[in-house]
């Protein structure tokens, strides 16, 4: 291992170094603040050694590459588990008391996350994917004496398993046909096909059943809301962004490498799955009285949205891909840290009667959780709506028109949902105690998001010109 | 600059008045006053630095700044004579609500007139914007604080108006930004200049088909909005649920926004498409016209009449509009103008009658003009007004309409006459079944006026006839305009 490759992988491994040290400082002594506190510091760290961009593109042996799609990525993934590592503090403070393994588990996951970003051999992907998964399970069933925890926990692990199974099967068959698994020496094969081989077709549609899972698209989602429910809501808001995100950043990796939309087979099951996204996961949220569950039925319908830009697959769909990214880690980070702050030892915030009269009871959270509702339903002045934009403007620039017409359909669908939050948090006052569970760090970390989505809404272009630089800039 | 200032003016006060109720409300409500006085003032003189000629130059203000270059989009504002009329009954109407809530509205009243402020600033932002992307934008930036004023100080069946007035526009504003996205690449693909500015999209050029469904994405938004039947539904639920502010501000302002929006986007940008679809909206008028004025005749709640009477005479700006001549066109923006006052005044009128016997159910109503004289006066003037009674503004505009119809289509004109007949009737029974007949016991001891509400009904009444008498200062300052449009619709974007 060279110098370069070093320092190339140095945030990584300084993600892996403080998995182990947390775990280490557990064993002499379980004091709730000082890991949080090497939590924080490791994410911090890592994200202060990313690579410099002069450097860039550049591939670790066979595994790794690390570019400029990597490094945003890394960057926006640390940042959200950073954000996510200070809701979990208030939270966990409250909740339970053996807290130190959560936060060993929680950098593994990131670890995993982040790996998945620069991988670029089937091999990378899956163990990747796996460290993500692993820590997962033990992050959703967290806390055990919840009802739903267990399920939560048993429903992931089960479906999970079957899923990597899938992913595995499929690297195979694709493998056993081409005898290749980096991405680069694939992009070769496909490049030589004129029609895809029954083979590959199959091997490809395994690994997409597998990402497919851990993008919770339809029809592969019936495992979200029962563990959105059942998680603790910090672990929902890490699953709903980290998780996803790392997943969805790989596949634009892996189908640009193989230029997977140039077959029609391939195309068509992309826009069945966005298609069936949208219309599923926004018809499903319409009667849900449960806010942990309407965030994730939007989450699914939000990554049908995302499809659409993904299946565009130019400069732009990418550049519109990594922006819907960053406005949805902002806007589902907001939403529930919205809804840590209000739990409490008992139970999550998630009855959409927890937030009768927020408004007027706690206008600042209410301001929040307005302006995240507002910027998931796509409205101006918000990230969300750029975002939006954005994916309309790949969609039609590759002349998507069924989708886009989808799209804007279910948009309107959603609005009802989003709306009827908002309707029910400027009720009435409801009498009663105020619940909250929240400390200095989860409003700075709030106003720091909201600050964000209205500021990408208002002025994009600052955001617009990382993303361009670092993605399509080499 | 100026015009940034106008929008940047009310977002401004918005905030500081937000703020400041915290320690005082009527400093909050002083503030908001002021602030969209500010705006009122200047435009005015504006307008009369420009007096007489508004024809020495293209725009009378424009101003240019780029804003989000990945996408060619930029901080574009202009106004020309038709923009600066709009925003001066923007400001005059908006400054009439602030006042009417001086003592209906003693809830949340910082944030309350946040809500006002923005939505005042959206609509000064649609009529002056010339870029599309930012016309979108600000779209939406009058909808979000409206669907709040409903939604939170409305009447009791609020919830259900605010989110049907939501989804409505919402839903019809996206097929308009799906539009100005296919306008964008289709005009950034033939000529590589990918931009959203309204005067290099004027040069646009396309095929018939692409053309047609272009035009109607932009349609769906503005006629939903104005409203054409049958997609009016929104509207007699969010007119009759909001607060009287709420209320003014719809039907005086924002229903002219849709016909901003076609007079200034849909024609010039799609001439040969609009010249194509003439018919269907001439018709499509007329049947909103006969069909606004018998709903309105059959209401018995007072705030639902008066919408309805706003789709009849939003039927006669869609036949104008589609009549492509001057004199129609004139009427519309007279129209636009009378219709701001008069239905302006009338729902004032009905939020004074709902505070004083929490009512607007007219068959509990009858023989207030002993009681309360000067109410009744000023009712009948707009009542008139309404029915178009020659003198009074809305006769100018109506009687140009039809003489501009009438060259297109002599039937359609005829027909939409029959509407100023069934005007009359619904615009009798009002009088009558509030002011005439045996008291009603409710009406009791019911006081007159208010100071408040003198302030705001006594300048509209003075306005209304002012205008009706001396309508030319209207038209001299959107005659330019006027010209300018007609001479874009006959021109066509055939590549």
């Amino acid at each position: 291992m060279s110098r370069a490759d070093l320092i190339s992988l140095l945030p990584h491994l300084i993600l892996a170094l403080g998995a182990v040290l947390v775990m280490m400082v557990i064993a002499v002594r379980r004091n709730h603040f000082v890991i949080y506190v090497l939590t924080c510091l490791t994410l911090i760290i890592a994200l202060y050694f990313l690579p410099e961009t002069a450097s860039l593109p550049h591939e670790v042996g066979v595994l790794f590459v690390v570019d400029g799609l990597g490094v945003f990525s890394t960057m926006l993934i640390m940042l959200a588990a950073l954000a996510v590592t200070i809701m979990s503090y208030a939270y966990f403070e409250t909740h339970e008391e053996r807290t130190g393994e959560y936060y060993m588990l929680f950098i593994l996951a990131t670890f995993g996350a982040s790996i998945m970003v620069i991988s670029g051999h089937f091999v990378s992907f899956f163990l990747g994917l796996e460290i993500l998964s692993v820590s997962l399970y033990g992050m959703i069933a967290y806390l055990r004496k919840r009802e739903r925890s267990d399920e939560a926990g048993i429903k992931y692990l089960i479906l999970a398993a079957f899923s990597s199974a899938f992913l595995l099967f499929g690297m195979a068959l694709i493998y056993a046909s081409t005898g290749d698994m980096t991405f680069q020496g694939l992009s070769g094969y496909f490049a030589a096909f004129d029609e895809l081989p029954i083979l590959v077709t199959a091997g490809l549609g395994m690994v997409v059943v597998g990402a497919g899972f851990k993008l919770s698209v339809v029809p592969f989602h019936m495992w979200t809301p029962d563990v959105y429910e059942g998680a603790p809501a910090p672990v929902a808001a890490f699953i709903s962004t980290v998780s996803k995100g790392a997943t969805m950043i790989l596949l634009v990796r892996f189908f640009l490498a193989i230029d997977g939309f140039r077959f029609p087979v391939v195309l068509t099951i992309f826009t069945v799955i966005s298609i069936a996204s949208m219309v599923v996961g926004n018809i499903l949220a319409l009667r849900q009285q449960n806010v942990k569950r309407i965030l994730a039925y939007s989450s699914i319908a939000h990554f049908g949205y995302l499809l659409v830009a993904f299946i565009a697959a130019d400069d732009l769909g990418v550049e519109a891909v990594n922006f819907y990214l960053v406005a949805y880690f902002a806007t589902m980070l907001g939403a529930f840290g919205v809804v840590t702050v209000l739990s409490d030892p008992e139970r999550d915030a998630e009855q959409l009667d927890d937030y009768r009269g927020l408004l007027w009871r706690r206008p600042g959270l209410a301001a929040v959780f307005v302006v995240t509702l507002l910027s998931l339903a796509g409205i101006p002045l918000t990230a969300g709506f750029v975002a939006k934009f954005y994916i309309l403007a790949s969609g039609i620039g590759t002349n998507q028109w069924l989708l886009v017409i989808l799209l804007v359909v279910n948009s309107v669908v959603g609005l009802f949902y989003y709306i009827r939050i908002v309707a029910v948090m400027f009720d009435s006052v409801r009498e009663g105690e105020i619940r909250q569970t929240a400390y200095v760090g989860n409003f700075a970390t709030l106003l720091i998001l909201v600050l964000l989505l209205v500021w990408f809404g208002i002025s994009p272009q600052g955001l617009i010109d990382v993303i361009r630089g670092l993605v399509n800039g080499s | 600059m100026t015009l940034i200032a106008f929008i940047g003016t009310l977002m401004a006060g918005g905030i500081v008045a937000w703020i400041t109720a915290r320690w005082s409300e009527t400093l909050s409500r002083w503030i908001a006053l002021t602030t969209v006085l500010i705006d009122l003032v200047w435009s005015v003189v504006i307008l009369i630095n420009n007096r007489p000629d508004f024809s020495a130059t293209d725009w009378l203000i424009r101003f240019d700044y780029p804003w989000i270059g990945r996408f060619g989009i930029g901080i574009s504002v202009a106004a020309d004579g038709l923009s600066l009329i709009l925003l001066i009954l923007t400001f005059f109407l908006g400054a009439a609500s602030v006042i009417v809530s001086w003592r209906e509205i003693r809830q949340r009243v910082g944030f309350f007139h946040f809500n006002l402020l923005w939505v005042l600033a959206g609509i000064a932002g649609v009529f002056v914007v010339m870029d599309l992307f930012l016309f979108y934008f600000f779209w939406e930036v009058m909808l979000i604080p409206m669907y709040f004023l409903i939604g939170i100080w409305g009447h009791e069946n609020r919830r259900y108006a605010a989110m049907k007035f939501f989804i409505f526009t919402q839903a019809s504003g996206l097929m308009m930004l799906l539009s100005i996205l296919g306008l964008y690449f289709i005009h950034g693909n033939n000529t590589g200049t990918y931009t959203f500015d309204y005067f290099e999209l004027l040069t646009a050029t396309f095929g018939d088909t692409a053309g047609r469904w272009l035009m109607l994405g932009f349609l769906a938004a503005f006629i939903v909005k104005l409203p054409v039947v049958p997609f009016h539904s929104w509207l007699p639920d969010a007119h009759s649920q909001a607060p009287t502010a709420g209320s003014v501000i719809l039907a005086g302002l924002l229903l002219k926004t849709g016909a901003y929006g076609i007079l200034r986007f849909v024609l010039p940008l799609f001439p040969d498409a609009a010249r194509e679809f003439s018919n269907v909206a001439m018709i499509l008028g007329v049947v909103g016209i006969i069909y606004g004025a018998l709903l309105a005749y059959g209401q018995t709640d007072l705030k639902r009449l008066v919408a309805y009477t706003s789709v009849s005479h939003m039927g006669f700006v869609m036949l104008g509009i589609f009549s492509f001549n001057e004199l129609a066109f004139q009427g519309v923006v007279m129209q636009l103008v009378a219709h701001g006052l008069s239905t302006g005044a009338l729902f004032v009128i009905a939020g004074a009658l709902y505070e004083r016997i929490h009512t607007r159910d007219l068959s509990l109503m009858g023989g207030f003009w002993s009681g309360t004289p000067f109410m009744g006066f000023i009712t009948l003037v707009f009542v008139m007004a309404s029915l178009g009674l020659p003198g009074l503004v809305n006769f100018v505009a109506e009687f140009l309409i039809l003489n501009g119809a009438w060259q297109t289509s002599h039937v359609l004109a005829v027909i939409g006459a029959i509407g100023l007949v069934l005007a009359m009737a619904y615009s009798l029974r009002i009088m009558r079944k509030i002011f005439f007949g045996p008291v009603a016991d409710i009406g009791v001891g019911m006081r007159d006026l208010t100071l408040c509400e003198k302030v705001v009904l006594v300048p509209m009444t003075l306005l209304v006839i002012f205008l009706g008498l001396f309508p030319q200062h209207v038209f001299n300052a959107s005659e330019k305009s006027v010209k300018d449009i007609l001479a874009m619709v006959n021109s066509n974007n055939k590549p």
